[in-house]
């Protein structure tokens, strides 16, 4: 993919201006991760309510594309049924950013959110819900990430 | 348009790599130098000569190739000894780059030298080789490890340096000639002599300058040097410890096993002589011989033409890379403070994706905290972009990274 396809408006938007920038108060789930490589950073904070996303943030720092990302993902959970959430693919994010043919070292930027998102879920899973058999699937899904 | 001081067109038709294009038709400017320098085809030839004609053990056997083999290694030895002015020749170990001299260092002698409560000062812009081996250190003694801070200059505070030697504790001092960031060149000589009036011990990382300047060991009366092979023309897994021979004759060996034995015994074991008590194992013979053909390739440019050459064009950029809207430089702005290095950001363009994109014009830079998180900290930034420059870039290449800056930040509507 070229800059000009990567860089398009609406990704140096959500960059510059990024939806649910934040923290939650002691929220169900909270996950930080970092990408070793680039130092890329990113935090996320979710609430559920009746099995619904009722409530996501993130911070974070780094590159447009992982903080676009991060953003853009928070929007596309936001309110949907946590099975929905937990579902969610590579295939799902690159396809929302509108990413489809990043090289190897990009990749890790546009797929860090959903790392850090399937990790947060994992440990709600396995510490909360008690349910090691699902949690462990979700965590070998997001270890397969990058 | 070349700078006047070395001939660039011979040299560049030294470096086989530099004809290659990228990402399909453009030419490479490799601007990532302080990373690992290019090969010239002098050094890849030495290289498969041994392979192909007289590849073998060395030091041990009695046979023809084995004799070949030895003298070209200890051949290199004797080069470096002479590129870097050390007297004694056993006084230097080929390791396998900075990381690992440094790590022998404080593996060896500071698990003998460093005590509970003592310090070891390292400063803030090193890069983490020279910083976390001597956290394991201080951690396991319960010693302290204390920084000399960076001024918005980029310079060192050295008059911290001298409030921790007032304390009476410190054992060693050890710093970057040139930090691989801001390309600041450290006052090593001023720094070695500070700390030797208070008989403490000094190592200087010269990763980042024996490449580009001329580095004469007994002028700087430190007591350990480091640096690596492949970013000045050699190979990579090929580094440099030099350290006083009676320090090292104190020092306790670092890896053990064949080559670096006197006698073997069940219970003890007697050591060999200098340089090779440190040399456990067969070494990179095949790059240690390469790194000879590097050696002669940068004498016979001559140190003071690189330096001449690199200033030259660090000048020529710094001025043009001033004028682009936007950019924000770290470092001295002096040039004669510094290497041919610039680490930069240009608006809210996070370095990775300024990499990306000028990736597409065929420029390679770094992008990044370059191992180098202590000083990202201190300039409050998570990344910076940093061009680093060699013997083998022009003026024009230049000009190529100022135009594709721009674009840049045309793309990201600056």
């Amino acid at each position: 993919m070229s800059s000009a396809d990567i860089y398009r408006e609406i990704i140096l938007d959500y960059y510059r201006n990024p939806r649910n920038y934040g923290k939650i108060e002691n929220p169900d789930i909270s996950k930080k991760d970092s990408n070793p490589l680039c130092g890329d950073e990113l935090e996320m904070h979710i609430n559920l309510r009746e099995n619904k996303v009722s409530d996501v943030k993130f911070t974070g720092k780094g590159c447009a594309i992982s903080q676009a990302s991060a953003s853009m993902l928070t929007e596309l959970i936001m309110g949907k049924d946590f099975d929905f959430v937990k579902k969610l693919t590579k295939e799902d994010i690159l396809e929302n950013l509108g990413l489809h043919d990043l090289g190897p070292a990009r990749i890790k930027c546009a797929l860090l959110s959903l790392k850090v998102l399937k990790y947060g879920i994992y440990s709600y899973v396995s510490e909360k819900l008690k349910d090691t058999v699902s949690a462990d699937k979700i965590k070998e899904e997001a270890s397969g990430l990058f | 348009m070349q700078t006047s001081v070395i001939n660039i067109e011979s040299i560049r038709n030294d470096f086989p790599i530099l004809k290659r294009k990228v990402h399909n038709d453009k030419p490479l400017v490799y601007f990532d130098n302080a990373a690992t320098s290019q090969k010239p085809i002098q050094v890849i030839n030495s290289i498969s000569n041994y392979y192909l004609n007289y590849n073998s053990n060395i030091h041990r056997a009695v046979h023809e190739l084995a004799e070949e083999s030895t003298a070209a290694y200890e051949l290199t030895r004797d080069k470096v000894a002479k590129f870097i002015n050390v007297k004694n020749r056993e006084e230097l170990v080929f390791v396998r780059g900075t990381t690992e001299a440094i790590n022998l260092v404080a593996y060896s002698w500071g698990r003998q030298n460093v005590q509970k409560d003592d310090i070891v000062v390292t400063t803030e812009y090193e890069h983490h080789s020279n910083i976390v081996p001597w956290q394991l250190l201080t951690k396991e003694k319960g010693a302290k490890l204390e920084y000399i801070g960076v001024d918005d200059n980029g310079e060192l505070i050295l008059d911290q340096l001298d409030t921790y030697l007032d304390t009476g504790k410190v054992k060693l001092v050890t710093f970057s000639q040139m930090s691989n960031v801001l390309g600041t060149m450290s006052k090593t000589e001023e720094i070695v002599k500070k700390c030797h009036q208070k008989g403490v011990l000094v190592l200087v990382d010269g990763a980042q300058s024996v490449p580009h300047l001329k580095v004469d060991i007994q002028k700087l009366d430190c007591d350990f040097f480091a640096f690596s092979a492949h970013k000045m023309l050699g190979p990579t897994g090929v580094g440099v410890l030099w350290a006083r021979k009676e320090l090292l004759e104190k020092m306790v060996p670092f890896n053990a096993g064949g080559d670096m034995i006197r006698e073997v015994h069940k219970y003890e074991t007697t050591w060999n002589d200098l340089p090779y008590k440190f040399e456990a194992g067969t070494p990179n013979i095949a790059d240690v011989i390469g790194f000879s053909a590097a050696l002669d390739y940068l004498e016979k440019i001559g140190m003071d033409k690189v330096r001449e050459h690199e200033v030259e064009l660090t000048r020529y950029a710094l001025d043009k890379i001033s004028a682009v809207k936007g950019i924000v430089l770290y470092g001295p702005p002096d040039v004669a403070k510094r290497g041919g290095v610039i680490s930069f950001n240009l608006g809210d363009i996070h370095p990775h994706d300024l990499a990306t994109i000028i990736d597409e014009d065929g420029i390679a830079i770094r992008s990044g905290h370059h191992c180098a998180q202590v000083l990202m900290e201190r300039l409050d930034v998570s990344a910076t972009s940093r061009a680093s420059f060699y013997i083998y870039n022009t003026k024009e290449e230049v000009d190529v990274f100022i135009k594709s800056l721009n674009r840049a930040r045309e793309l990201f509507r600056l």
